[in-house]
């Protein structure tokens, strides 16, 4: 068995599964997101903003955005893992790869504090 | 007169490879590539080339002939060639020995790893372990891989990861051993498989269904494993 220790769920089974389920709750977030401009093509900023008021919405935006973290973060650690390793790059890969899965981590970490205050902040 | 290109690189000699243009009359027969190797040889010995039962059953001439990885032997220049060009480099992916000949151990140390062969702690029967015909139906499709390695090296995660993806051929013979209903270490091949490498490097792209000179496919049999895992964790 090859060993990982920055993937996501240690296993990689539970890293495809996980792929494969937040994959499909953004699916239905950018649904309803179309959906709402859709049916509102002349759409106001105080109606876009109720949009986002009911409390299921700031839930299922919140899931969405766990999920946006979590499939961006299997996907970026996949890349990286193809492209930035000593196979390919040399001795220092394993350093800059670390640097870029941390650079990874503070962004994704960052964008998902930021959204949960803007999505239930007042 | 078909015009071949052809990799050259003789690591004592040149300092880096090279192509090699070359003329070769085919006397306007529908030739496999094989055959324009073997009179490109007769004009000049030192090129390089594995073969040997020169009817895709031995697995030797791997080859990628104008971009597609295929076997020489049983490739029809009538299917390879576009616009009177030939063009014929090793592998991709796999470190070349010389010219066309490439060092496949990473190949077969993902081969290895996957213990390629029957595991049955009961006690052996007087005759034989039977299968039903049915429980032997599952093994087509399976059981045909001549180990070429035309599939893995089309396949960019085992270009990326060789020493850690065990590639679609790999993968193909971890099915047909998982498959097989005298194998009782399902388990324990499930077990080594469940890392975030040896299989689910696979992005199901389909190269390897695309360049099998015997028509299997590999991506199927890797869904079949992940379906296995799927069910032993849940």
């Amino acid at each position: 068995m090859v060993t990982a220790v920055t993937n996501f769920g240690r296993s990689g089974l539970y890293d495809w599964l996980m792929q494969r389920v937040t994959g499909v709750v953004l699916l239905c977030y950018f649904g309803f997101i179309g959906a709402v401009l859709v049916t509102h093509p002349d759409i106001s900023y105080s109606e876009w903003r109720s949009t986002f008021e009911p409390t299921w919405v700031r839930i299922f935006s919140v899931a969405a955005l766990l999920s946006l973290a979590v499939h961006a973060w299997i996907g970026l650690w996949s890349v990286l893992t193809d492209y930035v390793t000593p196979r390919m790059l040399g001795d220092k890969a394993n350093l800059l790869r670390g640097l870029a899965t941390l650079a990874c981590a503070i962004t994704l970490f960052t964008y998902l504090v930021w959204g949960i205050q803007i999505i239930w902040g007042s | 007169m078909l015009q071949v290109s052809i990799y050259r690189y003789n690591p004592e000699t040149d300092s880096e490879p090279y192509m090699q243009d070359l003329e070769v009359d085919t006397g306007g027969k529908d030739l496999m590539v094989l055959d324009v190797l073997e009179l490109i040889k007769a004009q000049d010995s030192t090129v390089a080339f594995r073969r040997s039962c020169r009817e895709g059953v031995c697995g030797s001439d791997g080859l990628n002939m104008n971009g597609k990885n295929g076997l020489a032997c049983i490739s029809p220049l009538s299917e390879t060639v576009k616009n009177n060009k030939l063009i014929v480099r090793p592998l991709p992916g796999l470190p070349v020995v010389r010219d066309l000949v490439v060092d496949m151990s990473l190949f077969y140390q993902q081969y290895e790893k996957i213990e390629p062969y029957l595991q049955n702690d009961t006690p052996a029967p007087a005759i034989e372990r039977l299968q039903s015909p049915q429980e032997r139906e599952k093994l087509d499709g399976l059981y045909e891989c001549i180990l070429c390695a035309c599939c893995s090296s089309s396949c960019p995660s085992f270009w990326w990861n060789p020493d850690r993806f065990i590639g679609p051929a790999g993968l193909l013979q971890a099915y047909r051993f998982l498959a097989d209903s005298r194998d009782t270490a399902t388990e324990e091949r499930l077990a080594k498989l469940d890392d975030p490498f040896s299989v689910f490097r696979c992005h199901g792209i389909q190269n390897c269904v695309a360049v099998c000179p015997k028509g299997l496919n590999p991506t199927r049999a890797i869904g079949h494993i992940r379906n296995m895992l799927l069910q032993r964790a849940t």
